[in-house]
């Protein structure tokens, strides 16, 4: 066995899944507590990229930035989840609150349309070319290893950030009001709202940290793999997707496992699989598939019961 | 919540939402329309459309024909389908355009050039259609059981999955494939045969035409007796609400499956067809732009309803090409803003002020450009009398492109604002949101009107209907009963 290429594929793996795994975490939460599948969700995380690259290039793009690299990064992540977070209550507001009671299909296709919007006005606004990152000149091709295991540092500060938020998230859901509020909406919206929380501002919030997450994960996927375009979001969406219902879709946890799972499915189908470079996405499609079939409701979820 | 018209009303079904509609869509010349269409048998009103439709092939040019015609058709003979599984069934299948592709590609491997298979299309739609059915079989069978939003996901990344398949189905090298071109990657399958049924060489547009023309009719007739039939009614039972036609004793699974298969069966028919009309298969064609334009046109006519597939198709497909040509497109599109405002604005005080208003802030704006940024009125207007009138009112900068992608996007997020608002504040953006219509138009629009900004309008179409009219032109209103 090739124990270099193992640990490369476990390294990659595991940056690709803190990825899939933070844009999970925005479609189980706003599944957990509106039961809507927000496709939307990969085309806010495109968005991120892109407010992370314009916040890169206001501060002096990456050859000479006007301040040092950290801060950079910092304001780039900062900038990306503010940004995120604020398109993802306006979509809220616009698109899904005034057809919370409506037939079930009809947020669906509102979603899918609110995808569209996004991915076109992309192409249209900022262009069809890729747009580069540039990693290596902002913050170098130094790597860390131990023994067998390289990481670059924006591997390191993908994972790390990625640790980092979904700590934040789970101490927030845990340990705040607004936590205990969002709880209270996903398991029973009219008892909440009966029981005096405002529902439309934990929803609105809800969406907010979902949508400040995937902006977070659009920059990270652009420092990590340097390139973004209009169109990234719709496979990473997709694989988030996978993600959130390997896992269990609703569950925080299961989002974080799901994603991770994931990314190392990706990342081990590309190293071991026959053709796997090109076939990478039908690897996780069967993934998917089997996890439906063997145990529908995701690897941590509960079973749904139906209420009458 | 504003107003509490979104709010749910309790215990009112579909009988009495359509009773309460009545009064309101009864009166004047459309409500006498829609007596005489709605008190019509249905082949009365499918000959409002078969009339035209081949008279229309014997008055106009090859171009128009194909452009207005055929792939309209095509659009409507794909809606169809989509609206078993959508509109009748109220499943939502994202993986839709997968069958159409599976279609024209089985068609396209038995018959052309590259396989060398050249079967007569009595045999060759047959069986894309049997192809299409089995993989919708086979993609439905795991998530028959599963709520409505795990179908989505699969179905979407299944359609994600047959694009990636089709571009490089060339060059596998596994086991079962081991070596076979299947389907050309991604330069397609080319030269695939024209249609050959029974000996009827199926080779110029007008005989494309004619033929899918056929087929429509055919599927939609079939399809007009498969709703009104006992799985039909059961369907519409299960979009309704699965856990009562359930208990109602109805095999709640059996059914969506069903509905599935039959979709998919649709799709591989058009497949077929549009493969034999492009004379090829590429895996560009099969992608989700196309899957919007779909789902546009059966949420636009509204979804369960056969008439509004040929209405959706005709206002999805036919109004993007009339706007071509820019002359013409600046009229319709002026003609069109004025009757939105007639229609719209009441009372006539609001309509006093909206006109005033946009009238006053175009000519306003243009002063101050005029007076101080020459180079925003730099531009040149755009040929004919119209435009001339407009460009004494509408700032046109000589540099526009990127700031008219803006107002163009600006535009969409109004429009969206818009069908939010009520009252006085409703009148006051309507003013700024014309303007800014009109500015993306004269500056973006009439050069451009393929490619993104058509996908991107399409996608606000989708995001709007859903919130002002989710039954679309023909649907029937339904209330959710709590």
């Amino acid at each position: 066995m090739n124990w270099s290429l193992f640990w490369d594929l476990t390294v990659s793996g595991v940056t690709l899944g803190s990825v899939y795994a933070l844009v999970a975490l925005g479609y189980s939460m706003v599944y957990g507590i509106l039961k809507l599948l927000n496709f939307a969700h990969g085309d806010v995380y495109m968005i991120g990229a892109f407010m992370g690259w314009f916040a890169l290039h206001w501060l002096g793009g990456p050859v000479n930035p006007s301040v040092t690299a950290g801060l950079v990064v910092v304001f780039m992540f900062v900038f990306a989840m503010l940004a995120c977070g604020g398109l993802g209550v306006v979509i809220e507001r616009f698109a899904y609150r005034p057809l919370r009671n409506a037939p079930r299909i009809a947020p669906l296709i509102s979603a899918l349309g609110v995808s569209f919007f996004l991915q076109n006005s992309a192409l249209l606004l900022f262009g069809a070319n890729f747009r580069d990152y540039d990693t290596f000149d902002l913050i170098g091709a130094k790597t860390y290893n131990y023994k067998d295991i390289f990481l670059s540092v924006p591997q390191i500060l993908t994972i790390v950030s990625a640790i980092g938020l979904m700590v934040g998230l789970t101490l927030l859901v845990a340990r705040t009001k607004i936590g205990k509020a969002m709880r209270a909406t996903s398991f029973d919206r009219e008892a909440a709202s009966m029981m005096g929380i405002d529902v439309d501002r934990v929803i609105a919030s809800t969406f907010f940290i979902g949508s400040a997450l995937a902006g977070a994960a659009g920059v990270m996927f652009g420092l990590v793999f340097g390139q973004i375009y209009h169109f990234m979001g719709f496979l990473a969406g997709l694989k988030g997707f996978t993600a959130a219902v390997i896992g269990g879709i609703g569950s925080i946890p299961g989002a974080m496992l799901g994603g991770l799972l994931v990314g190392l499915a990706e990342s081990y189908a590309t190293g071991y699989l026959p053709q796997g470079s090109t076939f990478q996405n039908l690897y996780v499609f069967a993934l998917l598939i089997a996890i439906i079939i063997i145990r529908p409701q995701g690897l941590l979820g509960k079973a749904d019961v139906n209420k009458v | 919540m504003a107003d509490d018209v979104t709010q749910p009303r309790i215990g009112v079904d579909e009988w009495v939402a359509s009773v309460e509609g009545k009064r309101e869509r009864y009166r004047g010349p459309v409500g006498w329309l829609r007596r005489g269409w709605d008190s019509s048998p249905p082949a009365a009103r499918l000959l409002v459309f078969v009339v035209p439709a081949v008279i229309f092939p014997f008055v106009t040019s090859e171009g128009n024909l194909f452009r207005y015609g055929l792939i309209t058709l095509l659009y409507a003979l794909l809606g169809l389908g989509l609206n078993v599984t959508v509109g009748f069934a109220g499943l939502l299948d994202l993986g839709y355009i997968a069958f159409f592709g599976f279609g024209a590609y089985t068609y396209g491997y038995v018959a052309s050039a590259h396989a060398n298979h050249h079967w007569p299309a009595e045999l060759a739609i047959p069986l894309a259609i049997a192809v299409a059915a089995a993989v919708g079989f086979i993609v439905g069978f795991p998530s028959r059981r599963l709520v409505g939003d795990y179908l989505a996901i699969v179905t979407l990344f299944f359609g994600q999955a047959f694009v990636v398949f089709v571009n490089n189905a060339n060059r596998i090298n596994f086991w079962p494939f081991n070596h076979t071109d299947l389907t050309g990657g991604a330069n397609g399958l080319d030269n695939i045969d024209p249609l050959n049924v029974f000996g009827w060489k199926v080779n110029t547009t007008k005989e494309f035409y004619l033929f899918t023309l056929g087929a429509f009719l055919l599927v939609m007739i079939v399809l007009y007796f498969v709703s009104e039939s006992r799985t039909g009614r059961a369907w519409k039972a299960l979009r309704e609400d699965p856990l009562a036609a359930e208990v109602m004793s109805m095999p709640v699974n059996r059914l969506k499956l069903m509905a599935f298969v039959f979709g998919a069966g649709i799709a591989g028919f058009a497949g077929a067809i549009y493969g034999s009309v492009q004379t090829g298969a590429f895996p560009g064609d099969y992608d989700i732009g196309l899957l919007i334009t779909i789902y546009a046109i059966v949420i636009l006519g509204g979804a369960g309803s056969l008439a509004g597939v040929i209405v959706g198709a005709l206002i999805v497909n036919g109004v993007p090409e009339l706007l071509r040509d820019s002359n013409q497109a600046e009229w319709l599109f002026y003609t069109a803003l004025v009757i939105l405002v007639l229609a719209k604005v009441r009372p006539w005080q609001k309509l006093v002020v909206v006109v005033g208003g946009t009238l006053g802030l175009g000519f306003a704006l243009h002063a101050i450009a005029d007076a101080w940024f020459p180079r925003w009125t730099a531009g040149q207007p755009n040929d004919g009398k119209l435009a001339h009138w407009v460009s004494h009112w509408m700032v046109l900068p000589s540099h526009a492109t990127q700031l008219a992608n803006w107002a163009y996007v600006l535009t969409i997020a109004l429009i969206l604002v818009l069908t939010l608002l009520h009252g006085w504040w409703r009148t006051i953006v309507f003013i700024p949101t014309i303007y800014v219509a009109a500015f993306a138009w004269e500056n973006l629009l009439v050069e451009n009107t393929a490619g993104a900004t058509r996908f991107l309008l399409l996608g606000a179409l989708l995001v709007v209907l859903m919130n002002v009219r989710p039954q679309g032109l023909f649907g029937t209103a339904r209330v959710e009963i709590v």
